[in-house]
């Protein structure tokens, strides 16, 4: 059985205009889809990567997995239960199981506690175990991510560096003893020259210690040493999902095309074709039904801008792209 | 989170401030050995060769000089110094208590407790300071818990709009939707995360809170609504107001009047400090 389940997650924001504007000027409510009809499943130990650009819905949609925002529509099931409508107790119950690693190792750690504080407090905060026992499981996970406990235990967070404040960071969530770990870009604040380090770190750590992983990033090139499977996602819609290898060197959406187009080549004669999409990126404010992509779309025909094909999850390994006219699309255009 | 030490450093970095901290440590040390240190009651009637001490200006016997009744004020001042430590200390620490509370608890959970209680605030704030005392006090009585219940009510609305605007801005940073994903409850977030972070801002209105106690007694006890038993600065004056002999006694109206200012700047002074570390831009370049 799959360990999450969404089935047609929705998660609006509304932007209510004030009550001048909406007396006088008639300005209506108008919504915000950071996520519409997202389905996915998310197997045991194994590593999903989420790609796609700013704004998204790659954070929000960790944040509903992680229930810290509810789903606006839908339902999210966990190992079968439904946990989307949790709530006050069992809610916090349920965080237990999934934990996040944050973008930001400066902003996610608390400036007035001490490290061991940090990575005990979740611990404490569920009474997981007495005392003494999350003494030594703190230990454990400090040295695990390469911190030595003695060293670290009673310093303070402006005191490490950007490396060590994202271990302090990973140990914190992993004290926890989580099923699933979601890390929402924990690399993208860091220096290059450390990124390699934490991300083994977080492979082996996965491997040792059987917990599944979300990853998100806007980096195919980090995604690719480290997903198992691959979800583009584009303006808050779930264009394409499959094995990694499958959705990097068979791309089918034109999004994911142009997407995998722009990595870098590391080679100077090599001329990258242009991709014949065009325009911004959209905001994602009352958007029209249908696929989000399709007015950038060189493919896209009537059928794109009335209808949005969701994916199907029945069968994870299953390499899918959410598009109208994947037979138009031939090989030697991007 | 901070030890004892980390204050004395915070305080002891400013020079006004430490200044300011010794003062009141004085004013402290008086107000603790009140009873050994004045040699006369607040309300003896003094003799000197078997006439009245009256309106006596500052000698040796009478270092702050007599009132025209005969009481020596260097006792009353020593004596009206421990009410004021007490007023000024339980009022300021209750009133920043509730404060802190509310502007908590406001702050982390907005929505509609919010706006229940900020616009309970903006009523008192819609209150007259002195007036809303002096009517309680009427109400309740002349007493020394009345008086500082009176202030305790009223002196919390700013700090409750402060450290509300402060949780707001700690809210909304990451470590706390860390904090919750880890599952702590709310309570949990608010006084184990939150609190240690607005703590300076919470220590520089304990002491706004506890200077403005000080200020509102001694203008209620000046307008004569203290408490009769105990003697007070405030009192002090007002009973100089009442014997007219305000033009001519000099010593009687200076000596409450600098203990007020003396402690109120000492306070102010060490507020400062803590300003500083609240708003690091206020720090010398």
């Amino acid at each position: 059985m799959a360990l999450f389940e969404l089935k047609n997650v929705n998660r609006h924001f509304e932007i209510r205009p004030g009550l001048v504007s909406r007396v006088l000027h008639r300005h209506p409510t108008r919504w915000i889809k950071a996520v519409e009809a997202l389905n996915l499943t998310l197997e045991e130990d194994e590593v999903l990567g989420i790609a796609g650009e700013s704004g998204c819905g790659k954070s929000t949609t960790c944040m509903m997995i992680a229930g810290l925002a509810p789903p606006t529509a839908g339902e999210i099931h966990y190992r079968g239960k439904r946990v989307d409508n949790l709530e006050g107790e069992a809610l916090r119950r349920h965080r237990r199981h999934v934990q996040m690693i944050f973008q930001d190792p400066y902003e996610s750690l608390n400036p007035r506690f001490r490290v061991f504080d940090i990575v005990a407090e979740g611990p404490r905060a569920m009474a997981l175990w007495p005392e003494r026992g999350i003494g030594t499981r703190v230990a454990d996970i400090l040295f695990a991510v390469g911190l030595e406990p003695g060293k670290y235990n009673a310093r303070f967070p402006h005191e490490l560096s950007g490396g060590e404040r994202q271990r302090v960071g990973i140990a914190s969530a992993l004290v926890m003893e989580p099923e699933t770990v979601i890390a929402d870009e924990p690399l993208s604040m860091l220096d290059v020259s450390i990124r390699a380090g934490i991300l083994d770190l977080l492979r082996g750590l996965a491997q040792e210690r059987h917990f599944s992983c979300i990853y998100v990033s806007h980096d195919l090139s980090i995604l690719g040493n480290i997903a198992d499977r691959l979800l583009v996602m584009y303006l808050g819609q779930a264009v394409e999902i499959g094995p990694l290898k499958q959705v990097i060197r068979a791309p089918k959406h034109p999004y994911t095309r142009a997407l995998i187009g722009a990595v870098p080549v590391p080679d100077p004669r090599y001329r990258r074709p242009i991709p014949r999409i065009s325009g911004d990126i959209a905001r994602p404010i009352d958007p029209p039904p249908g696929c989000r992509f399709a007015p950038r779309c060189p493919y896209a025909d009537a059928s794109c801008r009335k209808t949005f094909l969701g994916l199907d999850t029945s069968d994870p390994l299953h390499h899918q792209a959410a598009c109208h006219r994947l037979e138009q699309i031939t090989d030697d255009d991007i | 989170m901070r030890g004892v030490g980390e204050h004395y450093r915070i305080i002891h970095a400013n020079r006004l401030s430490r200044i300011g901290f010794w003062i009141i440590v004085g004013f402290l040390t008086v107000a603790v050995f009140a009873p050994w240190i004045a040699p006369h009651g607040p309300w003896e009637m003094l003799f000197v060769d078997g006439r009245i001490a009256s309106l006596r200006p500052p000698s040796w016997a009478f270092p702050v000089g007599t009132t025209h009744l005969g009481y020596d004020l260097f006792s009353q001042l020593v004596l009206a110094t421990r009410t004021t430590v007490i007023i000024g200390g339980v009022s300021g620490l209750i009133s920043i208590l509730i404060g802190a509370n509310i502007g908590l608890i406001a702050g982390y959970y907005g929505g509609k407790i919010d706006e229940i209680l900020m616009r309970f605030t903006d009523i008192l704030y819609g209150m007259p300071f002195l007036p809303f005392i002096i009517v309680l006090i009427a109400l309740f009585g002349r007493k020394l818990e009345y008086v500082i219940l009176a202030i305790v009510l009223i002196i919390w609305r700013t700090s409750a709009r402060v450290i509300r605007a402060q949780t707001i801005s700690i809210r909304q940073r990451q470590f706390i939707t860390a904090a919750k994903a880890r599952g702590c409850s709310d309570l949990r977030i608010i006084y184990r995360h939150i609190l240690p972070n607005v703590l300076p801002l919470l220590l520089l209105y304990a002491s706004f809170n506890i200077a403005w106690s000080i200020i509102t007694e001694a203008s209620a006890s000046f307008l004569g609504f203290g408490d009769g038993e105990t003697i007070s600065w405030g009192g002090m004056l007002y009973e100089l107001w009442l014997s007219g002999k305000t033009r001519v006694a000099w010593w009687w109206f200076a000596a409450p009047s600098i203990c007020i200012v003396l402690l109120v700047t000492s306070l102010v002074f060490v507020s400062r400090a803590y300003e500083e570390v609240a708003n690091p831009r206020l720090r010398k370049r």
